[in-house]
């Protein structure tokens, strides 16, 4: 909540003048009672039509001036609502584009998804609400109390005596509402997941039939979001009958000690009537600040999980430059290099070379060696648990995000594609010009797009499903190129292309950006063959380094992978 | 951007095209949702008018009471008071108990609507054809699951029976007050048709707004979700600030969406406030003049004052149920639009199932195109006999996945037939044709679950030996025992600690539990090393056996031995023949596969 009310705080002056504008509103509002006891107790008894007349119409006037106040205040809240839940919304997006891969594994995306959207709803609600709810309630509860308190100050003591134990029930309820609303939004996590993995996986799960299995599944996270849900509701559905059953036997109270006070002369009829009219408002006034907890309860649950991210701590600090630099002939460099994901287990040990710029390294080796870690440590989503990477001498965690990830040009395994155009897509949104593109499009032989009638403005569908997963990889290449990138990194980027495509990209690469340093990870030696050095991953550890013909000579698993799929070349 | 471009984008969008649903037909389906709760729906009511008229009763009492206080000592009849006073006690107690029972009901009914309404969603998902998961975004999908159906929930379980129990209060105010006094009333022609213009303007104007709150949620949270998918690229191009100022446009747009219903909407309380207000100082007048005439008491006129605004405060809250039904409208026409989606087309009405088959499969004359007018597949014929391996080879984009999406009838075929042991597969129920395959696609798919259930995961009652056996055939059984958890562990969602490569052999250890008589294979082991890839070549071949295999591959090594190799181009079979008889042919497959091995 505190990180909620640092959003509002901007927005007090505003909430400030709402706050009167309300106030007015709401004294109108109250004032309307007083003018009716008034003119029972007071006026009809003198029987003078005129004073009637007048007062009537005061009541009007006030009916009127209460209108356009609660109009305008409410338009004022709503106003800010839009606000805070637009800078919120904005700052958890920003937090959570920024987070560092670690943590995007711990919160886990479906569960980002559901607070970027359920949660931040909830909260846009709570605020809302709050503050068109939140003014006026109180105001008529404390309003009403002082009015009646003015009109008999004894009989009012009987409602403020209750009201303690109203205060412990509602907040005992929404405390406790809070959690019960906490593990609710967690299933909702689930169920945004099961949603997600159906959209992504229909394929697979028609072809095994298993829709009715996931049907049973996704039945089960369904009957858990609604127990959970069930179960914060029916808790709150007890505060209700409960406050409204405590101030009706405050009210009949009243009636009671008020029967006494007129006995004894001390009060009148005329007044208790109005009380009474009081206490239907305070009442009100209360049933609406249970139905705010209950709000409260809900949104309170959805700020405290959008804090969570929000206050997680900036983990990739960035060191200072100074001391971390050195005098370097390498562009990019590997310094005994070790790194575990789960800190169990080493996935990458001792992993260490050098490349000069415009260099090419390539990287062979079995699946699950630690081949993408190393991209995923050169481009800083984690830091080596042990080592150091340098880019032209200085240590990667000394450079600055911005300049560090615009060095490079990066095609990853399962890269991504969104639904706008091609050339957005290649683009990215680094404002490149039409030559950037296309030449960029020429080197990734994306050719084929200039065959679609309508060229790079061809409108991808999501994720890029119109196109072949060769068509989707030579995009992929295309923006990794495009903006004349330092270092390029590709990661079994043309397992999808075909051979002939696959060695006219390798070429172009070659002639049009030789001072390109690049590292390739390939599942065909014909990929790397020539690389300017090779190394070779077993178990995340470096096996074999040199060229080609160097491993050729030493290292015998290089020997075999080359052997095996030269074999299926001149023997098949 | 060019008219061609925007057309496109609008076919990526169809919910916005599509004319908007009836009110009353909106109306009849959510009807629906509560018919399977009659029973329960009746009681809440019958609860509720209970508790409201025992409510309705508390003014009277405690008029009576008051009217039993006479001003001046001594005066007052207290046995009168108490007996009031008791009866007040008791009828608040038991409307208490009733609206508490009330609120359960209708949380219990609510929370079945909700879970029904999700059920239907989600089954309705699972019966749709693949196109319409190639056309639109998942969270999209997921805001109208979670979010629509929470608005709908929300007006459901308070608004309907609010609506339902008011027009009872209204009338049983009605009663009371024509019995206290028939000429007060009169004041209400008066203001209550102002309320019914001033609500019927209202929602007239703010239903086509809340109908824009939903849509441009469900965009802001499709974007959302592509992006969260896309967040280590965007990363690794530091493009942050750039998807950020994309996020910022689509979230000032829903904020507005929202801001603007909500604007006109949130009239209606202070207005009605207003219509009420302008009731009492009326009441209040009328009620004086009829007092001075004599022919009213001033117990009566406190009475009356109570029940008038017990009886406008239903109206006032019929309006603001009225203004927020408009959200609840807007949210259900996106949820039935989605459950009147198009299902798979049912079987044929005489559809067999393919039961004992031996796996002959034969296309005939087959063309195709997702879009009209883009043939993606032209006149293709072929036959496979059983246990035949087919490969099919060709450069990207040439229709080769298309091929498989018409052997499973993802899609169904413009033209020309395949029939499978003669059988045409659009006359054989879908479910045992696609169990008669066994797929294995580049793109691996792998859920929230365990190892366990994810290699079982095609298979009913599978032991773990048979995982571990099909995991060691596959080699992936050696990285997973070096897990923590072994075959326990949990794959989670960005399956960090697991590459491509090893996700592909989890698909293979998954399909070698299956047991059909075909198999298709499309770049099954592309991002799998050579090595292991010759490894686990025994077991491919195992799994391959007896079965009529059709095979994509970019490695045409893979594919030497097959039986047939069909050159795919533009959708055109170009060459076929075995491996040995197109290289003599020195045609377009003698050129790829050259090519292969040719290095700078």
């Amino acid at each position: 909540m505190k990180t909620l009310m640092s959003y509002i705080k901007p927005y007090s002056f505003t909430i400030g003048i709402e706050f009167v504008i309300k106030f007015l509103g709401t004294i109108m509002d109250l004032f309307l009672p007083w003018l009716l006891s008034y003119m029972i107790d007071d006026v009809v008894p003198q029987n003078n039509l005129g004073a009637v007349y007048f007062y009537g119409s005061l009541m009007v006037l006030c009916a009127i001036a209460a209108l356009v106040f609660n109009i305008v205040a409410n338009r004022m809240a709503i106003k800010t609502a839009r606000n805070v839940t637009e800078r919120l919304r904005y700052d958890l997006f920003a937090k959570i584009s920024f987070l560092s891969s670690r943590q995007t594994d711990t919160f886990t995306t479906p569960s980002l998804i559901s607070r970027l959207t359920s949660d931040t709803y909830n909260v846009h609600q709570m605020v809302d609400r709050m503050q068109r709810l939140g003014v006026r309630a109180p105001i008529l509860l404390i309003g009403g109390i002082i009015v009646t308190l003015t009109l008999e100050p004894v009989l009012t003591l009987i409602l403020i005596g209750i009201l303690p134990l109203l205060a412990a029930i509602v907040l005992f309820v929404s405390r406790k509402g809070v959690k019960l609303y906490s593990k609710t939004q967690a299933a909702v996590d689930g169920m945004v997941r099961k949603v997600q993995e159906n959209m992504t996986g229909m394929r697979v799960i028609k072809a095994l039939s298993k829709t009715e299995y996931e049907k049973q599944r996704f039945d089960e996270i369904n009957t858990e979001v609604i127990e959970r849900d069930q179960k914060a509701g029916m808790l709150m559905a007890l505060t209700n009958p409960v406050m409204n059953l405590m101030l009706n036997i405050a009210l009949t109270l009243v009636v009671v000690v008020g029967a006494y006070r007129v006995n004894a002369g001390i009060s009148l009829p005329g007044k208790i009537v109005a009380f009474l009219s009081y206490v239907t408002i305070i009442l009100n006034a209360l049933l609406t600040v249970t139905r705010l907890f209950v709000l409260y309860s809900k949104g309170g649950a959805s700020a405290r999980r959008i804090e969570e991210i929000l206050t997680a701590p900036d983990e990739m600090q960035i060191l200072d430059t100074e001391e971390y630099s050195e005098q370097s002939p390498y562009h990019v460099e590997f310094r005994n290099v070790s790194f575990s994901y789960n800190k169990v287990r080493d996935n990458l040990s001792g992993i260490s070379f050098a490349l000069k710029r415009g260099e090419t390294l390539g990287i062979i080796g079995a699946t699950g060696s630690g081949k993408s870690t190393i991209l995923n440590l050169l481009l800083r989503f984690y830091d080596p648990d042990m080592g150091r990477i340098l880019i032209d001498g200085t240590d990667i965690r000394a450079i600055p995000f911005e300049t560090l990830r615009t060095k490079f040009g990066v095609v990853f395994q399962n890269d991504f594609l969104f639904a706008d155009t091609v050339r957005e897509n290649i683009d990215f949104g680094r404002g490149l010009n039409d030559a950037q593109i296309a030449s960029a499009a020429d080197a990734a032989q994306a050719g084929f797009i200039q065959t679609k009638e309508d060229g790079f403005l061809h409108q991808l569908a999501i994720k890029g499903s119109n196109l072949s997963g060769g068509q989707q990889q030579r995009v992929l290449i295309a923006r990794a190129l495009a903006a004349d990138p330092e270092i390029l990194l590709l990661d079994d980027a043309s397992s999808a292309l075909d051979y002939m495509t696959d060695a006219a990209m390798r070429k172009a690469l070659h002639h049009d950006y030789s001072h390109t340093t690049s590292i390739i990870i390939a599942q065909r030696i014909s990929s790397i063959m020539n690389a300017d050095h090779i190394v070779m991953i077993e178990d995340g550890a470096i096996i074999g380094s040199g060229s080609h013909d160097e491993l050729l000579q030493s290292c015998e698993s290089y020997r075999e992978i080359f052997e095996t799929q030269m074999e299926e070349v001149c023997c098949g | 951007m060019n008219p061609a471009n925007s057309l496109k984008k609008r076919e990526l969008k169809p919910a916005a095209e599509k004319p908007r649903l009836k009110k009353s037909y909106l109306l009849l389906r959510l009807w629906n949702y509560l018919y399977q709760y009659k029973w329960l729906l009746l009681l809440a009511f019958v609860l509720s008018v209970a508790s409201n008229l025992l409510a309705l009763v508390g003014p009277k009492l405690s008029g009576n009471a008051i009217d039993a206080i006479e001003p001046g000592r001594g005066a007052v009849d207290f046995p009168v008071v108490f007996h009031y006073a008791g009866l007040m006690v008791a009828f608040y107690a038991a409307s208490a108990v009733m609206g508490y029972f009330l609120s359960i009901i209708m949380i219990r009914l609510s929370r079945g609507v909700v879970y029904k309404m999700r059920k239907d969603l989600f089954e309705k998902l699972e019966s749709l054809p693949i196109s319409f998961f190639d056309r639109h975004q998942t969270g999209d999908i997921i805001s109208i699951v979670s979010y629509d159906v929470d608005t709908i929930n929300a007006s459901l379980s308070n608004d309907v029976l609010q609506i339902a129990t008011s027009v009872i209060t209204v009338l049983g105010s009605l009663g009371m007050m024509i019995a206290i006094s028939p000429k007060l009333l009169l004041i209400f022609v008066f203001t209550i048709p102002i309320s019914v213009l001033f609500t019927r303007y209202n929602t007239k104007r703010v239903r086509p707004l809340f109908r824009k709150r939903s849509a441009k949620l469900g965009e802001l949270n499709g974007f959302i979700e592509e992006m969260t998918g896309g967040k280590k690229t965007t990363a690794a191009y530091h493009r942050e600030r750039v998807v950020l100022g994309r996020f910022s446009q689509k979230n000032t747009e829903a904020v507005d969406a929202y801001f603007t219903a909500d604007y006109y909407g949130s009239m209606v309380g202070p207005s009605m406030n207003f219509i009420n207000n302008l009731s009492l100082a009326m009441v209040s007048v009328f009620g004086a003049i009829l007092f001075m005439g004599g022919s009213l008491s001033l117990g009566s006129i406190s009475s009356f004052v109570l029940y008038s605004r017990k009886f406008s405060g239903p109206i006032n809250e019929f309006a603001n149920i009225l203004s927020e039904l408009q959200s609840a409208f807007a949210a259900a026409e996106r949820v039935f639009r989605l459950l009147d989606e198009p299902a798979e087309p049912a079987d044929a009405p005489d559809a067999c199932e393919l039961g004992n088959i031996s796996g002959c499969v034969a296309i005939n004359d087959l063309s195709f195109a997702y879009d009209p007018g883009k043939t993606i597949l032209n006149h293709l014929s072929l036959y496979a006999p059983c246990g035949s391996v087919i490969a099919i080879v060709g450069p990207t984009g040439a229709g080769k996945t298309t091929i498989i999406n018409l052997l499973m009838r993802f899609y169904d075929a413009n033209a020309g037939s395949v029939t499978v042991d003669g059988h045409d597969i659009t006359r054989v129920t879908r479910q045992s044709l696609r169990s008669a395959y066994t797929m294995v696609l580049q793109d691996t798919w792998l859920f929230h679950g365990t190892i366990f259930e994810n290699i079982a995961y095609g298979k009913e009652n599978v032991t773990l030996d048979e995982v571990m056996e099909a995991a060691k055939a596959a080699k992936i059984h050696k990285y997973i025992m070096s897990l923590p958890e072994g075959y326990n562990t949990v794959l989670s969602d960005n399956g960090v600690n697991i590459s491509k490569g090893q996700k592909q052999l989890l698909t293979i250890a998954r399909a070698m539990l299956l047991d059909s008589k075909m198999l298709i294979l499309d770049e099954a082991t592309s991002n799998v090393d050579t090595q292991t890839e010759r490894r686990i070549q025994q077991a491919m071949l195992k799994l391959m056996k007896n079965r009529t295999c059709f095979v994509i591959a970019h490695r045409l090594s893979t594919i030497q031995n097959a039986d047939l190799i069909l050159v795919v181009r533009d959708g055109n079979i170009v060459e076929q023949g075995t491996h040995r008889e197109l290289m003599r042919r020195g045609g377009f497959y003698y050129e790829l596969y050259h090519s292969q091995y040719e290095s700078e």
